[in-house]
């Protein structure tokens, strides 16, 4: 077989071993094992599964000790990895009212069926650093745990709303068409506008964590403001099923952890519908809190022209949100321009001085003419 | 076939992409090739390289490559730029083919930002990587409008681009990614190739299939597509020139690259297509450490 | 005088929003070379009749016949929305309260007059130049301005440049949308003077929705007034402003100085 080969190759087989002698860094020191990271750096591993779209923790913790801690880096490994597996098919929704809660909290009502459960947290830590921490070796007192209280499943605060009428339902209780038809899967498909809730949904799921937070902050300081009540931030695991097609009934797959958050939001009604609260929702792997908090304020700005509200700032708007969120996307074709432009730069340089010496030209003329009179 | 062995023990497939994946994009080219100009939306796969570096064409590529094509990369006309380095590896590696740089023994020529100037053949498929596939992007930024647009011929607003750059320069600043009229219907992007290579796609006997993979988008010229760079009555479209030559074969017919030789403002010109600077070099019997190529 | 045919026939033309009404059940006839003006408050329906009627907004009910220059009559609604945006970028015009929405800013003055030529096939830039240039000039803009960017012109240029924009094709219907809404008076009553005299020379017809009785005065032969998306008088303009006979129109005339 004819091979092409040239100094360009060499070139990049010699970066690529610098890159991973230096990835490993000095061999005195250990190395990280996959465990460690799964185990110490777990909301890396979150927010990589979860930017990813990928549930599987080891997959994330070597992705992430692959890109050197670049996690951007690391959601683009698994998202490469994930795009080549095939499909068996679709779960069943999860559902998030019968989770096993590890965090449970409410900003809207003091007490609530279920209590307050305040969970792992760094809410109400002072911002010290723990100089203990850089002492190797430190082990912490194990957590004190609370007599298992199993009075079954915690009702959302969304349903106990819903129950009196107070907030919209959502497509799943309300029985509709839209909540039988088949899910778009925007990984497979290619976006077309107008996009509907799910794509949305799925769109801001995989969104940069940090693209949605700026545009989730810039609606709470009045572009686009939809006056949101935090009404439950929920994390904990989750029953996965599926339903195979050959068996006709649900079995149930395994369990992972998510973190759901439902905004309540102000809706002064309209022709159609009585006043009521609105909802914006956020779903992430993991504990992912802030991610799914943003995604949640994000879903309900994007919601504003159909609510039929003021929809001109940038959170309002699907096509602008949409097609900027995905950091796999952005940091490509951001990045491309470190790849050769030769061609392109070498035609604007020879219109620039074509350009140029048009300018002269006529200055000169321009001089002389002058200079004559 | 122990490349595909190889891989698929490594859980990929054949040219990467999955069966069902290459049909979905087989669709797709099927489809830009019956509307030739108009853009297709595909489900665009994340590729194990950076969307901004020919994910849409290495996509195209692997959707009709078999193992008996003859595969040529090139970027910035370059068959040893880094870009086309790694890709043409890539398919090597996955898709167990020949590849070359001699342009006439490919049967697929996969490029960024250039046509080849060994002119293309009956038979031949050239692949564009595209990163911005709409025309229209630059005055209308929505897709939607964008999209109506083209539906319903309204493509006055590009003239007033072009209108704009006369009334401003004195000619049509645009250099590269000139915008063109397919069989006078659809307004298409050339990909950035310099407008030097507009001329190459007018009629030209080879398949061309353009991929945008972060856009999601596809389209084609078939072979003998009338290509129109747009243009006004007395400002008719032109293309660039030099008033050197190139400087290793004396090339007066090619696109060159400015080489900068020391920092006094000495610069030379070579071809920016290697493989046509190569060969006329040969024919001209010159010595050439830079031969490409060799058994393996 | 022998009767033409109407260029635009409207019959029950009818725009609701759900419960709420647009406007409601209005018909007239629209002759070539006439100006009709449409007043009323805000709120009043004008400007949801202005668009159905310029093919913007699809009514609930009604019909619009207009009788083009190469198809004869055409009935809008049942046109494809490609047929409806290529009569209003060759045989009419449509001029904004705010010249920014009916402008590019980002392109020059003969840019901006040049893009319906372009827009419905000129490709000969010097035409082009030539045209634009001679437009701005029947609009009183400095021919110099020609490569200047609107955003660099008052406001009361801009809003000739628009209608400059728009006369170019030579339209033979206009829908203005209180085209003088924006400006001083004495920028006013001067745009007013150079339209007076544009519509009689270039026979334009022209539905004109403001709520300044001054500009229906001076511009319009006929007036529709509108009251809660109906129209509850028309007639000859002079007849109505001098003799309203509605009470609403009587309230609508007092409450303005004398013109």
């Amino acid at each position: 077989m004819y091979v092409a080969v040239k100094g360009g190759e060499k070139a990049i087989d010699n970066a690529h071993a610098w890159l991973k002698a230096l990835r490993r860094g000095d061999p005195s020191v250990p190395d990280l094992g996959l465990e460690q990271i799964g185990q110490q750096l777990a909301l890396a591993v979150d927010r990589v599964m979860t930017e990813g779209s990928l549930y599987d923790r080891d997959l994330a913790a070597l992705a992430i000790k692959q890109a050197r801690g670049d996690l951007i880096e690391a959601i683009f490994l698994l998202r490469a990895y994930r795009t080549t597996l095939p499909r068996f098919g679709v779960s069943e929704p999860l559902d998030t009212a019968r989770m096993s809660l590890k965090r449970r909290i409410s900003a809207t009502f003091k007490d609530l069926p279920g209590g307050q459960l305040l969970g792992p947290t760094f809410d109400y830590t002072h911002r010290l650093l723990d100089f203990t921490l850089a002492a190797e070796g430190e082990m912490p007192a194990p957590a004190p745990e609370s007599e298992p209280q199993d009075e079954g499943p915690v009702p959302r605060v969304a349903d106990l709303l819903g129950d009196q009428g107070l907030i919209e339902r959502s497509a799943a209780d309300s029985g509709e068409a839209a909540a039988e038809a088949p899910v778009s899967d925007i990984t497979r498909d290619s976006l077309r506008l107008p996009a509907e809730r799910d794509l949305r949904l799925q769109m801001l799921a995989r969104g940069d964590e940090g693209f949605l937070l700026a545009l989730a902050y810039s609606t709470q300081r009045g572009y686009g403001n939809n006056h949101p009540f935090a009404g439950e931030i929920r994390c904990g695991q989750v029953a996965v099923a599926f339903t195979p097609e050959e068996l006709g009934f649900e079995i149930e797959i395994g369990e992972i952890e998510v973190t759901e958050c439902q905004m309540v939001n102000q809706f002064a009604g309209s022709d159609e519908a009585p006043p009521q609260f609105t909802r914006g929702y956020g779903l992430s792997f993991g504990q992912s809190e802030r991610k799914a908090m943003s995604m949640a304020l994000v879903d309900r700005a994007l919601r504003a022209a159909e609510l039929g509200e003021e929809s001109s700032a940038p959170a309002n708007d699907a096509e602008f949100v949409l097609y900027h969120c995905d950091n796999v996307q952005a940091t490509g074709f951001t990045e491309h321009l470190k790849l050769p432009h030769y061609v392109d730069f070498q035609s604007e340089l020879t219109l620039l001085r074509r350009l140029r010496a048009e300018f002269f030209a006529k200055r000169t003329q321009a001089e002389e003419k002058e200079a004559a009179e | 076939m122990t490349a595909a062995s190889r891989l698929s023990e490594q859980g990929y497939t054949y040219a990467y992409l999955d069966e069902q994946t290459k049909r979905m994009i087989r669709r797709a080219l099927l489809k830009a090739v019956a509307i030739p100009g108009y853009q297709v939306p595909f489900g665009s796969r994340e590729m194990p390289m950076p969307y901004g570096w020919g994910t849409g064409g290495v996509q195209v590529t692997a959707a009709i490559i078999g193992p008996s094509d003859v595969l040529k990369v090139i970027d910035q006309g370059a068959d040893d730029t880094t870009n086309a380095v790694s890709i043409r590896k890539f398919f090597a590696a996955t898709a167990e083919v020949a590849t070359t740089t001699a342009t006439e023994r490919a049967s697929i020529v996969q490029t960024r930002h250039r046509v080849p100037e060994t002119p293309l053949q009956e038979g031949q498929i050239l692949v564009l990587q595209v990163p911005i596939p709409e025309p229209l992007r630059w005055l209308e930024a929505r897709e939607s409008e964008t999209r109506k647009m083209h539906a319903l011929e309204e493509y006055g607003v590009m003239h007033v681009s072009l209108y704009e750059d006369l009334a401003r320069f004195g000619r049509i600043a645009k250099t590269y990614d000139y915008p063109v009229l397919v069989e006078g219907r659809y307004l298409m992007r050339p990909s950035p190739i310099p407008k030097f290579d507009n001329p190459k796609l007018d009629k030209s006997p080879a398949l061309m299939l353009f991929g945008a993979g972060r856009e999601r988008r596809i389209y084609a010229l078939p072979p003998y597509t009338r290509v129109e760079s747009l243009a006004f009555e007395d400002h008719p479209f032109e293309v660039e020139t030099w008033e050197q030559c190139c400087a290793l074969c004396g090339a007066t017919d090619s696109f060159l690259d400015e080489v900068i030789m020391d920092d006094r403002g000495g610069r030379m010109f070579t071809c920016s297509d290697t493989d046509y600077c190569n060969q006329r070099q040969a024919a001209q019997g010159k010595p050439n450490p830079d031969t490409l190529g060799g058994k393996a | 005088m022998t009767a033409a045919n109407p260029l635009l026939q409207v019959q029950g033309l009818t725009k609701r929003y759900g419960d709420r009404i647009g406007c409601a059940g209005v018909s007239f006839d629209l002759y070539p070379g006439e100006v009709i003006g449409v007043v009323g408050e805000s709120g009043s329906g004008k400007t949801t009749l202005l668009n159905c009627l310029s093919a913007q907004l699809e009514p609930s009910e009604g019909s619009v016949i207009y009788d083009s220059r190469s198809k004869g009559p055409l009935e809008l609604y049942s046109l494809s929305e490609a047929e409806r945006r290529l009569l209003l970028r060759s045989e009419w015009g449509l001029v904004r309260q705010n010249p920014r929405d009916g402008l590019r800013m980002g392109v020059s003055a003969g840019a901006n007059v040049g893009e319906r030529m372009m827009a419905v096939g000129a490709r000969h830039y010097g035409e082009i130049r030539g045209r634009a240039g001679h437009w701005l000039q029947q609009l009183e803009i400095d021919a110099e301005r020609i490569d200047d960017r609107p955003a660099t012109f008052s406001g009361g240029m801009q809003q000739r440049l628009q209608i400059a924009r728009n006369l170019v094709t030579e339209p033979r219907l206009v829908f203005m949308d209180e085209p003088t809404g924006g400006l001083d008076v004495s920028v006013q009553a001067r745009l007013l003077d150079l339209l007076r005299g544009l519509v009689r020379d270039l026979g334009l017809a022209c539905i004109l929705v403001t709520h300044d009785l001054g500009v229906v005065r001076l511009l319009s032969h006929r007036l529709l007034v509108m009251q809660k998306g109906r129209v509850v008088e028309q007639g000859l303009t002079d007849q109505v402003l001098d003799d309203p006979q509605h009470p609403y129109s009587q309230m609508l005339v007092s409450s303005i100085l004398p013109v």
